[in-house]
């Protein structure tokens, strides 16, 4: 069965003032029926702009995208705009990181995910507020049958994260894109929409593309993680093999600086974080070499001059590094 | 895919990928500056130009603007008159050359006073609590009357003279800066740097100085750039309703008040001042408007 | 630590509550207690962190002893002398003590000066070096953040987000201070970049004896830097312990729910986690009683009427809730799955 998503060589480059910011460089993945991958990164590392990609949400210009998003086996960016339009929100569905920007504040939280379900299956006001006071029901909201009739305002961080959610699996999706859903919010009400979100996925079935910077999130969450660093794939694997056996000296070094909690239980005094040394690369200017080379403990001149292939090392554990050899064999 | 095949060592090279945007064109640094601001390097070559014409107004090929001849009044424009004459027979296109010095003065003379003035009680307002109250009530005063009503009362009171009309316009314009600034100062305030200025110890005054006053500069400047245009416009509209400039100087707006009796029979005497006046406000908002598409786009919304 | 030594600062009671004016004459409807009495004490060469989600008025407590604002009623001692009731003027000497880096490293600079001028203006203002001297203070400085001298001529919007929070670093480090209020200072920042500044500032404390209040809502940071926490939740301490104690065997169900709920970056472990229902309530009208009875899952009758005071629980804790023993396990409650099941 082929892959219900499948990405393959997206390039998203911007022409600026500046020059052309190459976002994403060459980046392939797979998402199956149900599954749920992480895209894990730093800022800048082009997470953001591979799952606008999928949605089609680049303006272009001043962007442009190459390569294949393959889904249920249509290219998408071979689609016109409005075959796009009965895709994005039926099929495929997005959760943004800023509840309160993406959601409209001056329409009912009802009329917004009735909105949806009136467009894509073409239910009356009547159904489609019946509709969403279920979704509220579903997302855990108390005392939905009031809540459909407020606006965004009236309701906590949460509670809109929540309704992001609902509006997002109104129509049952096969894929949802969730772009840092809960960085913007508490630790305590992180905790619930991550919960909110496993219970869901049990019960809804999609499959879920988790953009994210928290490894936490990503080995609580994932059962597949795609690393990123300055537009490209660095490594990819399943969540075991990236958190315990990560290969690529990028993912190294993200799990050495990531504090982990209880460190003080373990060690005594106070413990030093691994550092990543130097700064991202620009990439305002084609990068020469491996794009971590700057950074990278363990360059090598080849390093400089050869960007490394991406290759399977492992069974379904791909890694871009010339030397991931002598990383499985130490580990 | 396409895979080199340079020498590799055993190493495997990822595959060469396709540039998918064709390269930044390569441009000289005015080139780059017209490329991005646009309205700035059109609005501002223009101003520039009417700045030069009304410096070199005597090298224009023009004649005394205020010389009589009235053997040769109300001519249509012709080789020798390439406005015409009004029903003076004085020379319209040297009136209009030299009448671009007296809008030029004052639009500049308004928008730096009241940028100067509006700055001082902006800057104020915004730190002093008890004076803000009583300022900003005196403001809202004066811009509940529409400025040019305000102009008009104003020149009653005063003789008819290019200065008297740049005070009543600034008078007009100042509160317009001082809410400005004074919205400005009241976010900056705010930002973490000033705060942490004012944690290591910096005096007010030179929290002032160094922090606050350098980033009102841009929006203020902005806006002053407005105000020069509007005072071109409430100079012209003063003068044709003879409150303005006194009639012996040849401003855009007087020679247009004297051509108004004509305006049917002789267009081109009202035609070319305010042809003229057009193009010189349009370029002054140019670039304004640049500009303020140049700065910030948060303070851009105050003006 | 010996006991003739006095805390470098001492909060007492500290209250923060700012007025909400509204209807048409814009007259005060009611107050946000965004501190409502808490008391602290960090000694010299110690590190305390303030720790909470947003709202609980942990940056609040910051900016009250840096005196930004007004405080409502309360103490603040630096080395035993009250700093709560100074004029601006008479506090201005004082500053050179106590030096703050905020959050966003973006808008803590100003853009429009130059980095010497921005490290050097503390330097200035307490008249601690001149000319040549001055630059070689800010150079010093600069190697102390490990950046190069050089940076000193250029602007701040040159630097990326770290390199920008060394700079903050620099500033509050130049007159010489004791105390550095680290106000978020990592939370801006990504992971790579996060720890480079977490240990920059373990190491400077380490060199320069540094004293800091380190206010962060990121639990896994603090535990890497801290010596003791202060978990706060609506305005007031709920829970005061050394880090071992706090991370180890917390009391307050608060704090357990909250280093409960930080996802563990360890696809192996399985825990049970305290999952806690609803939201913050409003601290304009927090709730009586305990301000967590709310969502607290041990909640009994009495938490609803009597407010817990900050109390000795054993094992060096000292927690605000009724409770003598907290149980440890909350009676329904999943174990979270493992995510790769």
């Amino acid at each position: 069965m082929p892959p219900l998503l499948e990405v393959q060589n997206l390039q998203t480059h911007f022409g600026t003032l500046d020059g052309v910011v190459r976002a994403v460089e060459g980046v392939s993945f797979h998402i199956d029926a149900g599954e749920t991958v992480a895209v894990v990164g730093e800022s800048g590392c082009g997470k953001s702009v591979t799952a606008m990609s999928i949605m089609r949400l680049i303006q272009t210009p001043p962007g442009k995208i190459a390569g294949k998003i393959l889904f249920q086996g249509r290219d998408l960016l071979e689609l016109t705009e409005p075959e796009m339009q009965a895709i994005r929100g039926k099929d495929i569905s997005m959760v943004f990181q800023e509840p309160m920007t993406s959601l409209n504040p001056v329409l009912t939280v009802g009329r917004q995910i009735g909105e949806t379900v009136m467009l894509h299956e073409g239910l009356s006001a009547k159904d489609a507020e019946q509709r969403a006071i279920e979704m509220l029901t579903l997302v855990g909201i108390p005392a939905p049958a009031r809540r459909v009739r407020e606006y965004p305002h009236q309701l906590s961080g949460g509670m809109r994260q929540r309704v992001m959610i609902a509006m997002a699996l109104a129509c049952s999706p096969q894929l949802l894109v969730a772009d840092e859903p809960t960085t913007a919010l508490d630790v305590t009400i992180q905790a619930q929409i991550l919960e909110l979100m496993r219970d869901l996925k049990t019960r809804v079935g999609a499959a879920i593309m988790l953009i994210t910077h928290d490894l936490g999130v990503v080995a609580e969450m994932a059962q597949r993680v795609v690393v990123m660093y300055a537009g490209r794939k660095v490594e990819e694997g399943s969540v075991e093999d990236i958190f315990l056996h990560p290969l690529h000296p990028y993912t190294r070094g993200l799990m050495g600086a990531m504090p982990k909690l209880g460190s003080s239980l373990t060690t005594t005094g106070r413990t030093k974080l691994t550092e990543i040394e130097g700064q991202v690369p620009s990439l305002r200017k084609p990068i020469i070499g491996c794009a971590f080379a700057g950074r990278c403990p363990e360059v090598t001149d080849v390093c400089r001059r050869m960007a490394p292939a991406i290759e399977e090392k492992a069974p379904a554990h791909w890694v871009a590094c010339h030397y991931a050899a002598r990383a499985m064999a130490a580990a | 895919m396409s895979t080199t095949t340079l020498p590799t060592d055993g190493f495997t090279p990822a595959p060469e990928l396709a540039d998918v945007l064709p390269p930044r064109k390569e441009r000289s640094r005015l080139g780059m500056f017209i490329h991005r601001h646009p309205t700035i390097a059109v609005g501002g070559f223009m101003v520039i130009m009417f700045i030069l014409m009304a410096i070199f107004a005597p090298l224009l090929g023009t004649v005394d603007p205020t010389a009589l001849a009235p053997a040769k009044r109300t001519r249509a424009p012709s080789e020798i008159y390439w406005f015409g004459t009004d029903m003076l027979g004085r020379d319209v296109y040297s009136r209009v050359i030299y009448g671009s010095r007296i809008s030029l003065i004052i639009g500049f003379a308004v928008a730096f006073l009241s940028a100067v003035i509006g700055l001082f009680i902006g800057l104020i307002s915004g730190f002093i609590r008890s004076v803000d109250a009583v300022v900003m009530r005196i403001m809202d005063g004066i811009m509940s009357i529409p400025s040019i009503l305000l102009a008009i009362a104003m020149m009653a009171l005063t003789r008819a003279s290019v200065e008297n009309v740049i005070i009543a316009i600034t008078i007009a314009d100042v509160p317009r800066v001082s809410r400005l600034v004074r919205g400005v100062v009241l976010t900056l305030r705010e930002q973490p740097y000033v705060e942490a200025a004012i944690a290591s110890g910096t005096r007010m005054p030179t929290i002032i100085l160094k922090h606050i006053l350098p980033n009102t500069f841009a929006p203020v400047l902005v806006l002053a750039t407005f105000l020069c245009a509007s005072a071109m416009i409430a100079e012209a509209t003063l003068s044709f309703i003879g409150a303005g400039t006194p009639p012996i100087v040849p401003s855009w707006g007087n020679i247009m008040a004297e051509g108004r009796a004509l305006w049917q029979v002789k267009p081109y005497i009202v035609f070319f001042p305010a042809l003229f006046l057009s193009i010189t406000v349009l370029s002054v908002n140019l670039l304004g408007d640049g500009m303020r598409d140049a700065l910030d786009p948060r303070m851009a919304k105050r003006i | 630590m010996s006991t003739t030594t006095q805390p470098l600062l001492e909060v007492k009671g500290l209250k923060k509550h700012f007025p909400i004016h509204g209807g048409i004459l814009g007259g005060r409807t009611g107050y946000v207690y965004a501190v409502d009495g808490i008391s602290f004490s960090i000694n010299r060469g110690e590190t305390l962190s303030l720790v909470g989600e947003s709202g609980c008025g942990k940056s609040t407590v910051g900016k009250a002893v840096l005196r930004l604002y007004p405080i409502t009623a309360g103490e603040v001692r630096l080395d035993g002398n009250r700093i709560d009731n100074l004029s601006q003027s008479d506090l201005r000497p004082l500053r050179q003590r106590m030096q703050v880096v905020f959050q966003d490293p973006f808008s803590s600079l100003n853009p429009r000066q130059k980095l010497r001028d921005i490290i050097a203006e503390p330097i200035i203002n307490f008249g601690l070096a001149s000319g040549s001297e001055l630059d070689d203070r800010v150079g010093d400085l600069l190697d102390r953040v490990r950046l190069p001298r050089d940076a000193m001529y250029r602007y701040p919007h040159e630097f990326s987000g770290g390199q920008r929070q060394r700079i903050a670093i620099a500033r509050a480090l130049a007159p010489g201070s004791d105390l550095i209020i680290c106000d978020e200072a990592v939370s801006a920042l990504d992971v790579s970049v996060k720890a480079q500044i977490v240990n920059l500032l373990s190491d400077l404390q380490d060199e320069l004896g540094l004293t800091l209040l380190f206010i962060s809502h990121d639990l896994a940071i603090v535990e890497h830097l801290t010596h003791r926490v202060a978990v706060m939740y609506l305005g007031k301490i709920v829970e005061l312990a050394d880090r071992t104690t706090l991370f180890g065997t917390p009391h307050h169900p608060y704090t357990r729910a909250l280093l409960s709920a930080v996802p563990v970056p360890d696809p192996t472990v399985k825990r049970q986690r305290i999952i806690l229902h609803g939201d913050v309530p409003s601290p304009i009208n927090p709730p009586s009683g305990c301000r967590f009875h709310t969502r607290c899952p041990f909640v009994f009758d009495r938490c609803k009427v009597e407010e817990p005071v900050l109390r000795d629980v054993g094992l060096g804790r000292m927690s605000a809730c009724h409770l003598d023993v907290v149980p440890d396990t909350v009676p329904n409650q999943p174990v979270v799955a493992e995510a790769a099941a």
